[in-house]
């Protein structure tokens, strides 16, 4: 058992963090909007969904046969990540002006707002299973995975240990914390992300100090759409299926990232990413691969016991921690 | 007299379903058609294939008085009924369910036109042993109850026969697969077998083969479907063998197979898919014994034990278990990127992947 743990170290140490870094990417949306709203959005993961096919459609309307390389590459790739933010980010937004900002306008308690966003939740899985795919994507199946062309050939750039490391993981991981210290930089050092921190800390003040809750709540939407849209994309370049309930497993997954690294704290996101991805890959290969979730959840509990407010602690005016 | 047909027609599994349906209401159709004594009618209860809703749509076609039913197409569905249609006395042929333990219970009214799993399972570790030569197997399921049944199958009889073979398992739900990857790489096995449906593995397979991982890989018949080559990539997947207590219907050359495949698509304006003929058999089975002058249901299950006649799939003729007589297990192979037949298990040659 140990020995199975030592041997396989580098090769899951690896693949955790590639899974961890697309956790981390969707943990940042789930932790945005509570941090602001002190709202779990439920539908978040099918942010992310909307991301991949997104990624797809774009991938399909420039149609190449094999995989890229060299500037080509640069440019789809750069083409599918605008689509599937722009895709993922628009969804967000009209979620949140559709489903979350007649309930704010009214008052109506938190609950409300919750049971919204698993509706949405629903409405968008559906909306894809039985429209979007047959429609779109593979008509006759809109219940089944659908493969994703290969966008780049996977190809070993060096290795630790025995574990192998392959050009788009590499990616995935260095892409996340890129977007996280961009993300970090726009919430602590810019106007708008003071906007933001201020809404989080005390709405009814930051109103008063002239900031606009509307604009903030619907900005915060929109970012964490993108980030999940990227994350889209990733997911597609990497394991290249998608289905319309990939975002619901995906999303619990990114939202106990979120919580493991402290609700409502950017860093911690990334921080519970990347641990969620090494526990469940670590422990699988100890035990097996049907008790991944097992052990990340028993893991969660642990943390949660000793740190309630997860490792890095709540509250997104105190990213700096 | 009716006879009903009780299975998916909607949700995600419901191509096999309509799959039968079609073949059943065919060989119906065809049948009324020569002006019989008796008419037949065929009715259709859609269970989506869901073992909850299946009660109820067995219960329907007792109180609609059916005389036969042809089905349940999954052995889940099978499983939650199989008591109800013997207290009432319905004969039925299932095309397609081939848990094992369905022909372990002593029902009198149960018959099926597949071999069972014990077959498939015993089919595909011979593969592993006399095909492949492999010393080293490692054995991954998806942990679905018809997945876990054959790889137990084939694990347990490897170990015992002293191959070393190491076992894991994958979530549906989920699309990384790399601790078993990683697990397969570490152990370095001659062969794989993965017990289970295609979706799941394709990306197996696809993870594994980007990995590196270039041993032989061996699976059932819920994996059976041209769809593992889409999801795993026409590279990913070449060379695989893939088993089924199925024939190739489609390329068959016997003239009765070619009248139904284009009987078929001339009614349905589709091509005949898995279990199509096997459904088509099913019907002929209970219009055989209508014919015969039997128009209960009694009648008709002692019709069942005695009847012998050649089908488009297999021989019908059954043992006193209810199982098929005929269980010879196929294989297949992806070979440039299409699904080709190979053959019986204990005649397989191999094809040359590219």
């Amino acid at each position: 058992m140990l020995h199975n743990f030592t041997t396989q170290f580098w090769p899951n140490t690896i693949d955790g963090l590639a899974i961890g870094a697309i956790y981390a990417l969707i943990a940042l949306g789930y932790t945005m909007v509570y941090g602001v709203m002190r709202l779990i959005n439920f539908a978040h993961g099918e942010i992310f969904m909307i991301g991949t096919f997104a990624s797809l459609a774009v991938m399909n309307l420039v149609g190449f046969q094999a995989p890229l390389g060299g500037l080509a590459l640069v440019g789809v790739f750069v083409l599918c990540l605008a689509g599937s933010m722009a895709a993922s980010g628009g969804a967000a937004v009209a979620l949140e002006f559709i489903a979350y900002r007649p309930l704010r306008k009214h008052g109506s308690p938190r609950i409300a707002a919750l049971i919204a966003a698993i509706g949405a939740s629903l409405f968008l899985q559906e909306l894809f299973a039985q429209i979007v795919v047959p429609k779109i994507f593979a008509p006759g199946h809109g219940r089944d995975f659908i493969g994703t062309p290969r966008l780049m050939n996977k190809e070993t750039l060096f290795s630790i240990g025995n574990g192998v490391v392959r050009n788009d993981k590499l990616l995935v991981i260095i892409a996340a914390i890129v977007m996280m210290i961009l993300l970090d930089f726009f919430v602590n050092k810019t106007k708008v992300g003071r906007g933001i921190r201020a809404t989080s800390m005390d709405p009814q003040t930051a109103t008063l100090m002239g900031v606009n809750i509307n604009q903030i709540v619907m900005l915060t939407f929109l970012v964490g759409g993108v980030m999940a849209g990227a994350a889209g994309l990733f997911y597609v370049l990497v394991f290249e299926v998608t289905k319309y309930t990939i975002g619901f497993i995906l999303g619990i997954k990114a939202f106990t990232a979120a919580v493991m690294g402290g609700i409502g704290n950017l860093r911690g996101a990334l921080l519970g990413g990347f641990i969620l991805g090494l526990i469940e890959n670590w422990g699988a290969s100890v035990t097996g691969s049907e008790w991944k979730d097992v052990i990340a959840f028993s893991v969660l509990v642990l943390i949660l016991l000793f740190r309630p407010t997860g490792i890095l602690g709540e509250s997104l005016q105190q990213a700096r921690a | 007299m009716t006879l009903g047909f009780i299975g998916a027609q909607t949700g995600d599994n419901a191509q096999l379903g309509i799959n039968i349906y079609n073949g059943a209401k065919l060989a119906v159709d065809q049948y009324n058609k020569t002006n019989p004594k008796t008419k037949v009618t065929l009715k259709p209860y859609d269970t989506a294939g869901d073992p909850a809703i299946a009660p109820n749509q067995v219960n329907k076609a007792i109180q609609d008085k059916v005389q036969g039913v042809i089905g349940l197409p999954f052995s889940g569905e099978s499983q939650a009924v199989q008591p109800t249609l013997e207290k009432a006395e319905i004969p039925n042929i299932s095309p397609s369910a081939t848990d094992p333990t369905l022909g372990k219970k002593g029902f009198k009214y149960f018959h099926r036109l597949v071999a069972n799993d014990d077959a498939q399972g015993a089919a595909d570790t011979k593969m592993m042993t006399d095909v492949y030569k492999a010393k080293k197997v490692y054995v991954v399921d998806d942990n679905q109850q018809y997945s876990l049944g054959i790889a137990n199958i084939v694990f347990n009889t490897l170990k015992s026969g002293g191959v070393s073979v190491q076992r894991d398992k994958i979530d549906p739900k989920a699309s990384d697969y790399s601790s078993t990857v990683n697990k397969i790489k570490a152990f370095n096995p001659d062969a794989i077998f993965y017990g289970g449906y295609y979706a799941e593995g394709g990306k197996l397979l696809k993870q594994m083969r980007d990995a590196g991982v270039t041993a032989k890989f061996q699976s059932d018949d819920g994996a059976n479907d041209p769809n593992i080559i889409k999801t795993a990539g026409k590279k990913q997947a070449e060379g695989v063998t893939l088993s089924c207590a199925c024939q190739s219907v489609a390329t068959s050359t016997e003239p009765k197979v070619k009248k139904f495949i284009d009987d078929y698509k001339a009614a349905f304006g589709v091509g005949q898919g898995t279990y199509s003929a096997e459904g088509f058999d099913s019907a002929n089975a209970f219009l055989d014994a209508i014919k015969a002058g039997n128009t209960t249901s009694q009648k008709i299950n002692d019709y069942l034990k005695t009847i012998n006649v050649a089908g488009i799939s297999k021989q019908i003729q059954f043992t006193p278990q209810g199982e098929v007589k005929a269980n010879t297990i196929y294989q297949f192979q992806v070979l440039k990127g299409k699904l080709e037949f190979l053959g019986p298990t204990d005649k397989v040659t191999l094809g040359k992947p590219m």
